[in-house]
């Protein structure tokens, strides 16, 4: 049923698409209609796979890196204090300073190729996972921590055993965000100086005015985010069996 | 179950027991003793500082002001002069289980939280002979969310028993559950916590009447303990019992006084 409908929309915003080719008479260099994208995207398939792929890299390379420095970074301001003062002024501002805003600098520094774009994606996803499983490591249920004050639990057992498990649904929705907004942060970065990647791509067809090859590069991307996103939901689904589902099942 | 040293009972006192809870006192100078292998239970109005009480026994947080100036707090002590602390296991109206872990992980969790290996299973091998005494040995390996309200508790009093000591604390650990399923579960906390020392909050007479010792109406403000109830019999006594009823209307009364 699920991918009925998600066909069924598919087929919809193709219809809408070349209803507005049809309607406006727009020129191929301006909006070239879904067979034209679909015909360029068969010439050109290798040169674009190849760069979705790098782009893909970045993007996952920069998920990882993120998710590992925001998880590293909730969970020391949620055991020291010292940590907490000093950290969570550093969090707002990365997230004060747009990071779009960045980009140019980080290029500069890292140069053209794989660690600026990760750096990018690195960035801004820091905030979401940060935040979210921050969020969860400070909201434990307070009848687990009474209890394991009673079993003369220690301040880290109380961390590894009880505040960081009960803190993984929230870390999950953190990742979930995360994993949508990590393209964004690589294409930036590829706009902003590369030599490879779909934005890169796309920047390059723009220039030559080749919309057609743009737009396949554009639908790639899409294609690439959305599978990006909706395996991440399906892992952490399957990581996190316990976590209940709180929408009823006839909403 | 396994080779167990008996323990001695141990009776635990409460000295000037003091909470201030918003500016007013919840109770202030209060001294109650736990008998030592021995149910105590606490009755009276909701909000008058049962549950506040039985925190402040078992060294828990008693609410927002704990911070020393207040002079929360209170002393204390156990009959051997030892301090409670690591001697008294805790029970709550919900079950506290944890969903990430199986039931038997659940209820093996105190050792897990003090790091202490089970080298040779040991632990594991007295756990599955708790939750079968608890009547779900079969749901061991199972999610507690898999399990219904009575077996999640029924979990919960195995998880108190595997800690084995001798001050057990409950906090209307069977009020969540219907008719049935609360009776059966006094007989068999009656019959599983035998010897030990527990203190027991309730809102139900007829629960405090089955399985306690001595029972005392917390009421006022400051809350003070009146003269126990003591039925006589040995607990869990039976829902008919003619002199248990009696005196059902006797601790009424004084709850409908304590509640003016």
């Amino acid at each position: 049923m699920r991918a009925w409908r998600a066909l069924i929309v598919l087929i919809g915003l193709l219809v809408i698409w070349q209803a507005v080719v049809w309607l406006t008479g727009a020129q191929d260099w301006v909006l070239p209609g879904p067979t034209a994208v679909a015909s360029a995207w068969i010439e050109s398939r290798q040169l674009i796979l190849g760069h979705a792929v790098w782009t893909a890299t970045e993007i996952l390379a920069g998920l990882v890196c993120g998710s590992l420095l925001g998880g590293a970074s909730a969970l020391s301001m949620a055991y020291f204090r010292p940590a907490r003062r000093w950290l969570l002024p550093v969090l707002v501002i990365s997230q004060a300073v747009p990071v779009f805003a960045l980009a140019p600098i980080l290029v500069l520094w890292l140069g053209y190729g794989l660690a600026s774009k990760v750096a990018m994606a690195t960035l801004i996803i820091y905030f979401p996972v940060t935040s979210a499983f921050y969020d969860g490591l400070r909201r434990t249920e307070l009848g687990w921590l009474d209890l394991a004050r009673t079993m003369n639990a220690g301040r880290w057992a109380t961390l590894w055993h009880v505040r960081l498990p009960g803190a993984l649904p929230a870390l999950a929705s953190g990742l979930r965000v995360a994993a949508a907004v990590a393209p964004i942060g690589a294409v930036v970065g590829e706009w902003v100086g590369s030599s490879a990647g779909l934005g890169y791509l796309m920047l390059h067809a723009n220039a030559r005015m080749q919309a057609d090859v743009m737009f396949a590069a554009l639908v790639t991307l899409a294609a690439l985010a959305i599978t990006l996103f909706f395996t991440v939901d399906a892992l952490l689904r399957q990581a996190l069996p316990w976590q209940p589902e709180s929408a009823p099942a006839n909403d | 179950m396994g080779v167990r040293t008996p323990q001695p009972p141990l009776s635990v006192s409460l000295h000037s027991g003091r909470v201030v809870f918003g500016g007013e006192a919840l109770f202030e100078d209060l001294d109650m003793t736990l008998v030592g292998g021995r149910w105590t239970c606490l009755l009276g109005p909701s909000g008058v500082g049962k549950s506040t009480l039985l925190r402040l026994v078992l060294g828990l947080e008693t609410g927002v002001g704990n911070d020393g100036e207040t002079g929360n707090g209170g002393l204390v002590t156990c009959s051997d002069g030892g301090e409670i602390s690591g001697r008294a296991a805790y029970m709550a109206q919900r079950d506290l289980l944890f969903p990430w872990l199986s039931v038997i992980e659940n209820v093996t969790l105190g050792s897990r939280l003090r790091g202490e290996r089970d080298g040779r299973g040991h632990l594991r091998e007295q756990a599955l002979s708790l939750l079968e005494g608890v009547g779900i040995a079969a749901n061991a390996e199972d999610r507690p969310d898999t399990l219904s309200g009575g077996m999640r508790q029924r979990a919960a009093l195995a998880r108190t028993l595997v800690e084995d000591r001798p001050v057990v604390l409950m906090d209307e650990p069977f009020s969540g559950l219907d008719a049935i399923t609360r009776l059966r579960l006094q007989n068999l906390a009656a019959r599983l916590l035998k010897g030990r020392t527990v203190l027991l909050v309730t809102h139900d007479p007829l629960e405090a009447l089955r399985l306690g010792h001595r029972i005392h109406v917390l009421a006022g403000r400051p809350a003070r303990l009146d003269i126990p109830l003591e039925p006589e019999g040995a607990p869990p006594r039976e829902v008919d019992d003619p002199a248990l009823l009696k005196l059902q209307g006797v601790l009424l009364k004084r709850l409908a006084e304590a509640a003016r």
